[in-house]
């Protein structure tokens, strides 16, 4: 899912800086389980907003406020608050944020920062598995990914910077993702995977540039 | 290992007598004056010298005018360093062509140290190659005239290309699967991470000689008990032997500046020449490649010493 955390306070006031009135919008999906844009943080949100003399014309959790479909459904009930405010807080990733700018015409300030594609193993424990880069190699690296695990990229087998299986970069904390994906590959007998060299990536098919998937609007006009 | 022979290093590597290369690393400035003097110091005890790439991803001047300057000025053959740390694969290519038009003609391939480990670590990584597809590519311009996208380069370079292997990685195994990776991508030859110990540099021999490719074995003479502790105690894997470090904690405590650099001498001669002996001795290791900076004045009498 996608990982996010919550703004400090103060940001989330110096950007709603000139802004009385405040519609709140949280999300059912990510941040809900994230704990950063659920019915309660929303709660919690409005709440210290009212403290600062701030005004809540209104508050939602939508469920999934990155589909512009159930955006614009779940809030059209609402529409003549979101108007009526000056801007909404959305405690929603950065997609959520752009889908609300796009489809409810309102300014819209970030009350979180979106981290990254995870998993999470406990709240408040996530960890970053995916770069979404757009062209998956988990088959060759044991299912075990170097684009989002090894600060290099490095495709090719660990660099000079491993030791004892750990990373330099964060003072050996973290596993060297590449010593994970040798020890894999050899437990499951398949060491010819890591010994094949690697191809340079073709960045112009990888997520330098914005991209859009449109094969649901190609098969289905 | 290519038929060709293009560089002094490569001919000595071919005639496999046991050779020396040493270390020049161009700092913050643009007067390139101190590297040349040492370069100078080191000619005739080495058969040519690396120029380093922003080690440590430390900013200082260009490697690549650094490897030719200290070639026209001194004389001195060089090991171009080249990382894919702050290049992508067009800046690397052109790089490399711009190198060979100066006279380069040895490229030593690494990936480079990460950004956040140096003095600018805000700088955006650049790792579009990793060492060994650096490898592969300088090995397409040069045997095949080609540039990644097979389009011909006019008058293609002659360079001898070199990779970096850790003896001390633990685990060895990925690693020696990495060394063979970039031998069977045209590597001609290694140079090693600092080593200290003559078991690390055995058990490593042990996993590489099968590769039958020429390997030089990285030494760094200790100027200092201070050098000495910061190896030991922040280079992981890299052991300092007790009784070296006890001997050059003593010599510190000479009081006369001169006696205790001739103390400090003394123990890094006595130390490495043995060393030196024994990996001739007992490994197929091709040479030695001395990491002197700041200390070149040990490089004549150590080289003298090991013959």
């Amino acid at each position: 899912m996608i990982i996010t955390v919550q703004k400090p306070f103060e940001e989330v006031l110096r950007m709603l800086d000139s802004i009385e009135d405040v519609f709140i919008i949280g999300c059912g999906e990510c941040s809900t389980l994230c704990h950063t844009g659920g019915e309660e943080q929303v709660k919690e949100m409005a709440e210290k907003l009212q403290k600062e003399g701030k005004k809540i014309v209104g508050a939602i959790v939508v469920e999934t406020p990155c589909d512009a479909r159930i955006l614009t459904k779940d809030t059209r009930k609402l529409s003549a608050e979101i108007q009526k405010s000056g801007a909404i807080l959305a405690l929603t990733c950065g997609v959520g944020v752009q889908d609300i700018v796009e489809h409810l015409k309102k300014m819209t300030i970030p009350g979180l920062d979106t981290k990254f594609i995870g998993q999470t193993e406990r709240i408040g424990e996530f960890y970053e598995r995916c770069r979404a880069c757009g062209e998956c190699i988990l088959f060759e690296t044991g299912g075990i990914c170097p684009v989002a695990r090894c600060p290099k990229g490095m495709q090719n087998g660990p660099c000079g910077g491993m030791y004892d299986g750990k990373c330099e970069v964060g003072r050996y904390a973290k596993d060297c993702a590449w010593v994970l994906i040798f020890n894999r590959l050899k437990d499951l007998n398949m060491l010819d995977l890591y010994k094949t060299v690697k191809d340079p990536r073709d960045y112009s098919k990888l997520n330098v540039q914005p991209r859009e998937v449109v094969w649901i609007k190609v098969s289905n006009p | 290992m290519s038929q060709n022979v293009f560089s002094n290093l490569m001919s000595q590597l071919k005639d496999r007598k046991f050779t020396f290369t040493g270390e020049l690393e161009p700092e913050k400035t643009t007067n390139l004056a101190e590297v040349i003097e040492t370069a100078n110091k080191l000619k005739r005890h080495v058969v040519a010298c690396n120029v380093t790439d922003n080690p440590q991803s430390f900013g200082y001047v260009s490697s690549l005018a650094a490897s030719y300057i200290v070639q026209r000025e001194a004389g001195m053959e060089t090991i171009y360093q080249l990382t894919c740390r702050d290049r992508n694969r067009i800046a690397l290519f052109s790089d490399l062509l711009g190198a060979a038009a100066l006279g380069i003609r040895n490229v030593l391939a690494l990936t480079g140290d990460h950004t956040t480990l140096g003095d600018t670590p805000q700088a955006k990584p650049v790792f579009d190659l990793d060492s060994v597809q650096l490898i592969r590519m300088i090995r397409q311009m040069v045997d095949k005239g080609m540039d990644l996208n097979g389009k011909q380069i006019h008058d293609p370079p002659r360079f001898h290309v070199g990779g970096g292997v850790n003896p001390n990685a633990r685990p060895l195994e990925p690693e020696i699967f990495k060394l063979e990776k970039k031998i069977a991508n045209g590597s001609e030859f290694f140079q090693t991470q600092v080593v200290f110990e003559i078991e690390t540099t055995r058990k490593f021999f042990k996993e590489a000689k099968k590769f039958n490719i020429p390997i030089l074995v990285g030494i760094f003479p200790l100027k200092s008990y201070g050098v000495a502790e910061y190896f030991d105690k922040t280079v992981p894997g890299v052991h300092v032997p007790r009784h070296l470090l006890e001997a050059l904690s003593k010599a510190k405590e000479i009081q006369e500046k001169e006696k205790r650099k001739a103390k400090c001498s003394e123990i890094n001669l006595e130390y490495f020449t043995d060393f030196i002996k024994e990996i001739k001795k007992t490994t197929p290791a091709a040479g030695c490649h001395i990491m002197s900076v700041g200390y070149e004045e040990i490089v004549p009498p150590l080289v003298e010493a090991a013959k």
